[in-house]
């Protein structure tokens, strides 16, 4: 196609917005960037939401295949080439929707050093947008393995007590993953003679070899995602991560796991996918039951919500391994619906820790006495998260398990058990929290949500209650992807 | 569109709207606000669902000949396809009218009785978010929408129980219903998803973009093909055509299809029926989900009428007439039905004997006699059930409103034994709850075919027991003896409510007593209204439901098989089967009065010497307790072994903490390690790129 390159536009219009912060900050010194970059950042991020939405509205959904592609030759057989699917391109806007909400919501809590944790957040959105169109996988490697850098530092210099512990567990889990993504990627490579994505996906590799490959990749995706039993990192990283760190992590990180069995572990190893859909739907179960029962039992709330992610990333996991068009098309949404969900959810846990600086469930009680709108909205978020229907929780629950049950009802009835168990935790902690007596002192002067915060949670619970209606918005749109990748599979 | 698919589309969304306003309204609106509005629409949806009703009833039959109106489309992916819809059939206008008509009293009810309340904008949100709800689920046209209200309702439910969320047995006693419900809902989700795999075109009437043939279509009578719309699924079970579940090779008519399911190879309809029927149980409070609905009784009463007795606990009975067209192709599951209807109506009524709130006695008698309707819908009769579910609605909410106005006049009061000598005090309301009492007793004139004299109760409870008498279904005389029995209970223990409460010496305390006093009219209306329905439900409506009339009524909303005549058998039977109900409610009633009434030291001294027997009934049968160790301690302690065990102690400390360790030992020091290393990441990462780039150029540089 020819006029703008829409995609590059996306990907690296944030980055732009870093380098003008950096250069306010060398130029102007730090006090004054502080101040610019708040806005620098916010109005750089709107346009990139606004770029977003120009390339959502020249993809057209009924093409199978990738669409607005960019291909600059880079090195032999590896080149600077982008494109979108729909699964792509809707995962790029839920990226672009939150991270201005994000940059919106770090106005007040980030006292330090403003200008280098704005300038962190571009950069960690140029890489997390990059990661969904590379169509190299040389390029994808880049993205995906450099997001994690900016993340690093969000966690490690504005994080909590115990940052440092946190950033060390995340670091050894992804640098075992990256690892062997990147020795599989070097195989892949020679084996093949190129790497883009597109040839690579119609690659016959040999059956064998498969297994190896696809394992590679797992270790990758596993951890990011996290499946169980590689997911003892996300709680920590949560808990010290800071409020917008929080909200990236679980909206968008997450997904790249997701994304990245779609993209790359189905079509391009499907003969191994096959062979491990048991293992899959194992590990499946286990996160859902296993983290739901764990996160009855938490005393931090954000630790409580992490593991609720690790849950809800198991419907993600159930969905794709079905190998089936309810099951991926569930996984698909239920990756972009988590992403509102735990987004919203961590944004909810930061509203009162920025008031009250503790996570500790039982310091809290009787909320809604003070906070009648937050209670209101933390509540339409809990029933999204326990999947009513209604909300896009429960969109994404039935069908992942619907696409299950047609390969193992085991699988489905382990999933189906999640159900339950979510709303045993989420209805728990919300009664601790919010209902009940305010008996504790220090709570009698805590002020309702602000117009910022009502701004940003609204969009939110608009958008898990269209998603929940009108769920065929995306389905209209990633119906090619998943009709590509069960090609792909052989379905 | 008509004017009445325009009054359709008002009944059901107009509540939701007032919901919506109401709730995020409500500073502006205030509450005078919020409850005009709320209340101004629910009474103008009551008309005009009455107006549908009773067209039905008397006049042309409209809604006999179900349509549908779609909306708009919600999930749609291959066969998996729901739209939002208002589907009007008899079912759905008899639900509308019993819906509406109590949900209006009761929101009139509640203007009265929530008076002093600081939350009434809150309150009448959440009750007209219910209706919306509860009209969702009734007007559905597939199992997702049907999905939608059900679990709609029990966010009304448990937002309702736990209104005054301040009292901690409150939060609990909503929690409880919420996740209860879900239980069963892990049993209607895997229904759907079973359907989903059962009910899918033969591959030779599948086009190569997906597309179901229309000649397969025709046989259906549906536009197009979905596995869980009521049309698609009701008519290939009913036609019993040919269906390729997902991944089997060949084609099997839809009645002898088997499938896995968990390790046991089962007919699908079968465990579709067992699995959707253990939703209902949820819901409907049946033997083993039954917990949660005494607790449930932490809501404000008028919250006890609308939802725990006369609407929303009904959604089960509701579910399982709507697929009369599976459960009529079943024996296993239409078997289970039958039983566990059977156990609840005699358990719950065992419980209500012994039990102190008058609010708790009313919930196990809702509970029990919801149990006769599911054992009619088990033994076919499920005319029977609707028309039990019909009346029930009227006298059940009159009960529980009229133990409201009880409770109301004597400051919160609600155990029996601080009551008593009452009927002076409030003369209307012992009257109303007289009444409701001879209707749920079913007291009536048997033996006399012409002649239609009798309460509610006697038309329709004894319609149940009848059928169990003359079907000859396996576990028929079971549900007949069980409900002949519970009948007798039932008597009791109404009477035991009525004497407890109004007869005797007051045990109140004599201020309570002595200011007591009876309903307003604003709560009184409602209860005169209901009480009029109490009375006239029965023998005005009886031919329409399940006498003569029952067919031209129904029409395609309920399917009754070829060989199914229980309806009809009920017409010739034998006279002490006529006068059995009646013998049951004279003795219950005669042992009330002598308990009660003649010898009240009797009761009490038993009370004080307690035993085995007692005990056992007052505690509910050691339901509470058993769950309360098995799952709510499991839970927890299996949590705590998972976190503590599986993530810190295997996990962590086999992974991550694990190689620190190992750090600390050999490098002298986390410290290190922990500055250098996002420095050591970054420089991982471009080694690798160096390194792969180097890689590749080497392997093609020279080729």
């Amino acid at each position: 196609m020819t006029g703008l390159p829409i995609l590059s536009i996306v990907t690296f219009l944030p980055l732009v917005g870093a380098l003008v912060i950096g250069a306010f900050r060398i130029f102007g010194g730090p006090n004054f960037a502080g101040s610019a970059s708040k806005s620098i950042a916010f109005v750089i991020t709107l346009a990139t939401f606004a770029a977003s939405l120009v390339a959502l509205a020249q993809f057209h959904p009924s093409q199978s295949g990738f669409q607005l592609v960019e291909d600059v030759p880079w090195f032999t057989g590896t080149s600077y080439k982008l494109g979108v699917d729909g699964m792509a391109i809707l995962l790029i806007v839920l990226t672009t929707f939150l991270t201005p909400l994000c940059i919106l919501a770090s106005f007040k809590p980030i006292e330090d050093r403003v200008a280098d944790y704005m300038i962190a957040f571009l950069v960690l959105e140029t890489l997390m947008i990059g990661v969904f169109c590379a169509l190299d996988l040389m390029l994808f490697y880049v993205f995906f393995e450099g997001g994690l850098i900016p993340m690093f530092i969000i966690i490690g210099i504005w994080g909590g007590k115990n940052r440092l512990y946190a950033a060390f567990k995340f670091f050894l889990y992804t640098l075992l993953g990256s690892l062997l993504l990147l020795a599989a990627l070097i195989y892949m490579s020679n084996v093949a003679g190129t790497t883009d994505i597109v040839t690579l996906q119609r690659f016959p590799f040999d059956p064998h070899v498969q297994t190896w490959l696809w394992l590679a990749f797992f270790a990758s995706f596993a951890v990011k995602l996290p499946m169980w039993p590689v997911h003892t990192w996300l709680p920590d990283a949560h808990v010290e991560a800071p409020t917008a760190g929080s909200v990236i992590l679980a909206g968008v990180l997450l997904k790249m796991g997701g994304y990245g069995f779609l993209r790359f572990s189905l079509p391009m190893f499907p003969d191994a996918s096959h062979l491990f859909q048991p293992l899959m739907f194992v590990l499946s179960v286990i996160a859902i039951v296993y983290a739901s029962l764990v996160a009855f039992r938490q005393t931090d709330i954000k630790k409580l919500i992490a593991y609720s992610s690790v849950a809800h990333m198991g419907f993600v996991t159930l969905g794709i391994f079905s190998f089936t068009q309810m099951g991926i098309q569930g996984a698909i949404f239920q990756m972009l619906s988590h992403g509102v969900i735990s987004g919203a959810l961590f944004f909810c846990v930061g509203v009162i820790y920025d008031r009250m600086h503790t996570r500790e469930i039982a310091f809290y009680g009787g909320l809604v006495h003070r906070m009648p709108i937050y209670a209101g909205l933390f509540m339409l978020f809990s029933m999204a998260n326990v999947g009513l229907p209604g909300t896009s929780g429960f969109v994404g629950e039935i069908l992942t398990m619907v696409g299950g049950f047609q390969a193992s009802t085991w699988a489905a009835a382990g999933a189906a058990l999640g159900v339950i168990l979510s709303a045993v935790y989420m209805l728990t902690v919300y009664r601790r929290v919010v209902f009940g007596e305010m008996t504790n002192e220090k709570l009698s002067a805590i002020k309702d949500l602000t117009a910022t915060e009502i701004f940003i949670l609204g969009l939110l619970a608009i958008s898990a209650l269209v998603l929940g209606v009108a769920p065929s918005l995306i389905f209209d749109a990633t119906a090619g992807s998943t009709a590509d990748i069960l090609a792909g599979i052989g379905k | 569109m008509g004017a009445s698919d325009i009054a359709a589309l008002f009944i059901v969304f107009a509540p939701g709207l007032a919901a919506a306003v109401a709730g995020i309204g409500q500073r502006v609106l205030g509450d005078k606000g919020a409850m005009t509005l709320t209340t101004a629409i629910l009474v103008a949806a009551f008309a005009a669902a009455a107006v549908q009703f009773f067209n039905q009833v008397f006049g042309a039959h409209a809604a006999s000949v179900s349509h549908t109106i779609v909306l708009a489309r919600w999930i749609d992916i291959g066969s998996f396809s729901a739209n939002w819809a208002v589907r009007i059939d008899t079912l759905s206008v008899v639900m509308m009218f019993v819906v509406t008509t109590v949900s209006a009293l009761v929101h009139i009810y509640s203007i009265s009785y929530m008076e002093h309340d600081p939350h009434r904008a809150r309150f009448f949100a959440y009750l007209s978010l219910f209706t919306f709800a509860m009209l969702m689920l009734v007007t559905a046209d597939n199992f997702i929408q049907l999905f939608f209200g059900w679990e709609g309702v029990g966010l009304a439910s448990y937002l309702l129980i736990g209104f005054w969320y301040k009292k901690p047995s409150a939060n609990s006693a909503a929690i409880k219903a919420f996740v209860v419900n879900r239980v069963g809902d892990f049993g209607f989700a895997l229904g759907i998803m079973a359907l989903v795999f059962v009910i899918q075109p033969p591959a030779e009437f599948v086009g190569a973009n997906g597309a179901v043939a229309a000649s397969y279509l025709q046989q259906i009578g549906v536009e197009k093909f979905s596995s869980i719309g009521f049309d698609t699924v009701f008519g290939v079970i009913n036609h019993n055509l040919a269906v390729q579940p997902i991944g089997a090779h060949a084609a099997t008519a839809v009645q002898s299809v088997a499938f896995d399911f968990l390790g046991h190879h089962v007919y699908a309809l079968e465990m579709t029926g067992v699995l959707l029927f253990i939703g209902a149980m949820g819901k409907s409070a049946q033997f083993i989900l039954h917990t949660w609905l005494p607790d449930a009784m932490e809501g404000p009463t008028p919250v006890s009428a609308l939802i725990h007795a006369a609407t929303m606990v009904t959604a089960g009975v509701f579910l399982v007439c709507r697929c009369s067209y599976l459960y009529e192709h079943t024996v296993v599951a239409a078997n289970i039905i039958t039983v566990i209807g059977a156990v609840t109506c005699f358990f719950a009524a065992t419980v209500g004997m012994a039990q102190n709130d008058i609010k708790r006695v009313v919930a196990y008698s809702t509970c029990s006699q919801l149990g006769y309707m599911f054992f009619a819908a088990g033994l076919g009769a499920y005319q029977a059930a609707m028309f039990h579910l019909f009346t029930h609605a009227f006298f059940k909410a009159l009960l529980f409103l009229s133990a409201g106005a009880v409770i109301h006049g004597l400051h919160d009061e609600q155990d029996m034994r601080r009551m008593g000598g009452l009927r002076k005090k409030m003369p209307l309301t012992w009257a109303m709850m007289l009444i409701g009492t001879l209707a749920l007793t079913g007291v009536g004139l048997p033996g006399v075919e012409g002649l239609k004299i009798g309460f509610a109760g006697f038309f329709s409870k004894d319609a149940t027991i009848e059928t169990a008498f003359v079907s000859h279904d396996t576990f028929a005389p079971l549900a007949f003896w069980l409900s002949v029995g519970a009948a007798v209970l039932t008597s009791f223990y109404s009477w035991r409510l009525m004497f407890m409460t109004f007869e005797g010496k007051t045990r109140a305390d004599h201020h309570a007593y002595d200011e007591a006093h009876d309903a307003p009219w604003v709560m009184a209306v409602p209860l005169i209204v209901l009480a009029v329905g109490a009375v006239f439900a029965g023998g005005v409506f009886a031919h329409a439901f399940v006498d003569e009339g029952q067919q031209a009524f129904w029409g395609s909303a309920i399917f009754t098989g070829a060989d199914n005549h229980v309806l009809h058998d009920r017409h010739e039977l034998p006279m002490w089967v006529e006068i059995l109900p009646a013998a049951a409610w004279i003795v219950g009633l005669l042992f009330a009065v002598f308990f009660y009434l003649l010898n009240p030291s009797i009761p009490r001294r038993m009370a004080e010497h307690g035993g085995p027997l007692l005990s056992f009934l007052q505690r509910k049968w050691y339901f509470d307790e058993l769950y309360h160790f098995v799952f709510v301690r499991g839970a927890a302690l299996l949590g705590d072994f998972f976190w503590k065990v599986g993530d810190k102690t295997i996990i962590d400390g086999g992974g991550p903490d694990g190689v620190t360790k190992l750090a600390k030992s050999g490098a002298g020091g986390l410290s290190k390690l922990h500055t250098g290393y996002l420095f050591h990441y970054a420089l991982v990462i471009l080694l690798s790129a160096v390194a792969f780039g180097a890689v590749v150029m080497l392997g093609r540089g020279g080729g």
